[in-house]
């Protein structure tokens, strides 16, 4: 999943020279989505002009107030008079220090607080479903039945299956013990890491923010929520409701941005789970390394669906219509990116998915209601550069369409675009679906295997051998077949990527372990001593002890009485 | 390797899940110096038996073993499969300059951390195997029979493993004070049982591995309130890289002996005034390898248990776990991430592919264009509410 754009988001530093004054003056115009570096950009002629430009892009679902207070907001940054107290290296450490102090009170590892915070959650997901719903369609102009299907209804099945099945998790699992270590048994533990951190992505702002922060605290952890700031009605819901449902003296949330969470990243935490792209995943990754911190990485990559001819079409069509453009418009770590398809079939499917696109959106996608938007302007410009690229645009066969000002992007196909173009190599991310079409539906797996590892890889067919091969030789995170998407549903499944699409995995159980450290215990009797352990040393021993790892039971009894094997 | 099979909701039906087991690919194995064959053939066999291409880079500190291991693992295994590299650390930097599917590491926090950093660029898990100060506590035992045990046991634990030079050796004891010279003399005792009365002559004992690690271990019987507090041992000779086996009752907390990893044969004995104290003690130090209780206490038992963290804990006995392959090997903390032995070797060098089959049976509902009917629909299979599915499905609710 991509956290963050290619380019630069839109703070900007103005550098000019005001006036009589003849001081160069440095307005900081800082964007609420996402601060990612100041750029001296214009002279003061132009100040108004590319001022007005600039509000106008941030304009799209803001309403009017909150433009003015950000307005405000920026002066004072820029007087130097800023209400927002800064979160920098220090409040993060002492942060950390008081997390560590509770956990250390042994309060969090109970089950009756691990409980009663996901009781809590509970609660809060069921009595704040609306805000929630609000926040998100603020966000991201999500339809409320994604937002039920995908965020509210996730979050709630994951504190519901914690709630039935946490004392079972927590209890120690028994381990066999063999000869070798006679008169002993032996179990493994589950206890939680300590003070973890969760950074969270803006696609699922509610669900990835979460679904981690279940896992951590069904583990007994501590735990720090960094929700993505490209998501900011969200964040800021996150932060007001978790520290009201919440015990804030082990759950906390930090807003904000890449500066606050480099300041988190600074100290050393017992976990780090990550949801986001692989060049932020990097970052963390290194700051991890210093304090040897492990770390789960939930990234993205390009997930292919394949798609044979001997198919039920029409439900295909459908399945694949609705893993693309009905998760978040395409903006869904597991959506669909491109599609591998027989040169002889990609008509018909292209026919297919053009008509159940009709069904579902409208002759006129802009118009419906059901169409998650761009999440924000450099998400728009990003897609639609891929689009416009030589020898890309003119693939097109169905949709491209775009309005800058509604951050819209029609559903769009392409038909074989060259395999070296920006679409074909960066994770899309949005409504765009690249059609690519092989002579030989094998052929396919190579062409899977050729690029990066993605979170997961889907096929369409009613073939068993060709659904065999497709699992023998396609690795991913995940592999659906015959539908999209739905495997994040399934709590029984682990869900996370490999190699370039990330490490570790979480859902269910796998959230539990994920932030628990397995301890080996083993109780030995102080009966059961072998001398043959200890020194000195002698021939006879050796033999002995040879006998007992072979199993040699002859060897054993040689060696006892004093006539040991060479 | 076998495929296993997972349980699907019942709304799910007639979908099948299961957890695909695949290699992850090329992997590339660092191993060190004290178990020079054991902790390289044991993650070898977890990365071959997972179906990996590997690479294996022995320490250069044990050369004869690195040597052997580059002649025989060729000769008798697919040398187009798994390949041994020779060399020190700039070989280990060019191979870490390699794209590899994933980098298993036994050796020191310090170069852990430089092996994890160097796995950022290419997003490489990483399974690191580090040390510690692996304590243990000794409650105060009255039965003669239980001392004796537990004498030999530590000795086993301390001198047995490559003196002392062991990853889950026991770094240092904790006992009562009231029990500090009773713990010694027995140590005394055994040790002279086990090592004869000149151990410089037996050749029951490995000796220190090189200079460089003897001249560290003799720094750390330097410093003056270490050298105060030797209650035993003591005697160094340079010519042969040998340390007696020593014995120390509270040097200094602050001394270097009482904050690095020892990684030898001097045993310092930290005494206490409670043996409860000793779960504080160990919780103000990073987390261990390893923890070692030796008690009849249940309730202490229990608190080391719970209150504690380390990689394992062993109640009764030290090091033996690691024979133990249902149990996972591995740290945690400063001591590692990741584990190993039987078939954790296999889940580590694995990846679990998630594989879910759905079946062309359809249900409207799923898709847009959004309407309220629907949202009902859906608001009651989350709730597992399956009457008013019935319901809604026969039109009879709105």
């Amino acid at each position: 999943m991509n956290l963050g754009p290619k380019m630069p988001s839109s703070p900007q530093v103005f550098t000019g020279c005001l006036g009589q004054a003849g001081l160069p003056m440095i307005f900081f115009l800082g964007s609420p989505k996402g601060n990612y570096f100041l750029q001296p950009r214009l002279s003061l002629g132009q100040f108004p002009k590319f001022l007005a430009k600039s509000w106008a892009r941030e304009g799209h679902a803001q309403e009017p107030q909150t433009r003015d207070s950000k307005r405000l907001l920026a002066v004072q940054l820029a007087l130097g008079v800023s209400e927002k107290a800064k979160f920098d290296s220090v409040s993060a450490a002492s942060m950390v220090e008081e997390l560590r102090e509770s956990f250390a009170s042994g309060k969090s590892r109970s089950y009756e607080w691990r409980m009663s915070q996901i009781k809590m959650l509970l609660n809060m997901v069921e009595e704040r479903e609306s805000d929630i719903i609000k926040a998100l369609q603020e966000d991201l102009s999500k339809p409320e039945l994604e937002s039920f299907i995908s965020e509210i209804s996730m979050t709630k099945a994951s504190c519901k299956l914690v709630l039935k099945e946490l004392k079972h998790w927590m209890k120690p699992e028994k381990a066999k013990t063999s000869l070798t270590t006679a008169a002993s048994s032996a179990e493994i533990v589950s206890e939680p890491l300590g003070v973890v951190l969760v950074i969270s992505t803006w696609n699922y702002p509610f669900l990835l923010s979460l679904d981690p922060v279940i896992g951590a605290i069904a583990a007994g952890n501590a735990v720090v929520l960094k929700p993505s700031e490209i998501a900011p009605a969200t964040s800021s819901l996150l932060a007001r409701f978790l520290t009201e449902y919440l015990d804030s003296s082990a759950i906390q949330v930090v807003e904000g941005s890449v500066s606050e969470t480099t300041a988190l990243l600074e100290q050393r935490w017992d976990k780090i789970f990550y949801t986001g792209n692989g060049k932020v995943g990097r970052i963390v990754m290194a700051a991890a390394a210093k304090h040897l911190t492990p770390v789960v990485l939930e990234l993205g990559g390009k997930s292919p669906v394949i798609v044979d001819s001997n198919i039920n079409l029409d439900v295909a069509a459908k399945r694949i219509t609705v893993g693309k453009w009905a998760s978040n418009n395409g903006q869904a770590c597991i959506a669909p990116d491109y599609i591998l398809t027989t040169k002889s079939f990609a008509p018909k499917l292209v026919d297919a998915l053009k008509s159940t696109l009709e069904n579902f959106f409208g002759e006129d996608p802009s118009q419906s209601k059901d169409l998650s938007r761009i999440v924000n302007y450099n998400h728009f410009t990003r897609l639609t550069k891929l689009l416009d690229e030589d020898k890309v645009s003119d693939k097109i066969v169905h949709g491209g369409q775009r309005d800058g000002k509604r951050l819209y992007i029609a559903p769009t196909i392409l038909l074989d675009v060259p395999q070296d173009s920006l679409i074909m190599n960066d994770e899309i991310f949005g409504p765009l679906f690249p059609i690519i079409t092989v002579d030989k539906l094998e052929e396919s797996f190579d062409f899977i295997n050729s690029k990066p590892k993605p979170l997961s890889a889907y096929l369409f067919t009613k073939d068993k051998m060709l659904e065999k091969e497709f699992v023998r030789r396609v690795s991913a995170g995940g592999l659906l077949i015959n539908d999209t998407i739905l495997q994040l549903t399934v709590d029984s499944l682990p869900f996370g990527g490999v190699g370039e699409s990330g490490m570790g995995s979480y859902h269910g159980k796998f959230s539990f372990d994920a932030f628990s450290h397995k301890k080996a215990v083993m109780y030995r009797s102080f009966g059961g001593e072998a001398p043959v352990r200890y020194p000195p040393y002698t021939p006879q021993k050796l033999s002995l002890l040879k006998a007992l790892f072979n199993g040699d039971i002859i060897g054993i009894i040689l060696a006892l009485i004093g006539r040991p094997r060479k | 390797m076998a495929n296993k099979r997972v349980d699907m909701p019942l709304m799910a039906f007639p979908t099948t899940g299961e957890i695909v087991p695949e290699p992850l690919g090329l992997v590339l194995i660092f191993s060190s110096w004290n178990f020079p064959v054991g902790l390289a053939l044991e993650p070898l066999i977890g990365a071959i038996s997972a179906g990996n291409t590997s690479v294996l880079k022995p320490s250069e500190l044990a050369p004869a073993s690195s040597s052997l291991l580059t002649i025989l693992v060729p000769f008798y295994l697919d040398n187009k499969a798994v390949m041994v590299i020779e060399g020190g650390a700039p070989v280990a930097q060019r191979l870490l300059d390699i794209r590899w599917d994933k980098i298993f590491f036994t050796g020191s926090p310090r170069i852990g951390r430089i092996i994890m950093s160097s796995a950022v660029k290419h997003l490489t898990p990483v399974t690191l195997e580090l040390g510690g100060k692996c304590p243990a506590i000794v409650d105060t035992l009255t039965s003669s029979k239980d001392r004796e045990v537990v004498a030999k046991r530590i000795i086993g634990g301390k001198w047995v493993p490559c003196n002392g030079q062991g990853c889950i050796a026991i770094d240092y004891l904790l006992v009562e004070e009231k029990f500090a010279t009773a713990m010694v003399d027995l140590l005394k005792s055994t040790l002279k049982r086990f090592y004869g009365e000149n151990p410089r002559e037996s050749n029951s004992l490995s000796r220190i591995v090189n200079k460089q690690h003897f001249m560290r271990l003799k720094g750390l019987l330097n410093d003056p309130g270490v050298a105060a507090s030797i209650a035993h041992g003591g005697v160094v000779d340079d010519d042969k890289l040998y340390i007696e086996p020593t014995i120390m009752v509270d040097p200094p907390l602050d001394a270097e002996i009482m904050i690095e990893e020892i990684f030898g044969p001097l045993l310092p004995i930290i005494t206490l005034k409670k043996i409860e104290d000793s779960i504080g003690f160990i919780n103000s130090k990073p987390k261990a390898l390893a923890v070692y209780i030796f008690t009849r206490d249940e309730t202490l038992k229990k608190r080391v248990i719970s209150e504690t963290s380390s990689g394992s804990v062993t109640v009764n006995d030290a090091v033996i776990q690691y024979v133990c392959d249902t149990l996972p090997f591995g740290g945690i903390g400063q001591s590692g991430f990741g584990r190993y032995h039987g078939k954790f070797s296999f889940d580590t060098f694995s990846h679990e592919k998630a594989v879910m089959r759905r079946p062309f049976l359809d249900f409207n509902f799923r898709y847009p264009p959004w309407n309220n009917n629907k949202l009902q629909f859906l608001r009651s299979v989350y709730n597992l509410d399956y009457f008013k599915l019935f319901l809604l499905f026969l039109g009879l609710k709105k």
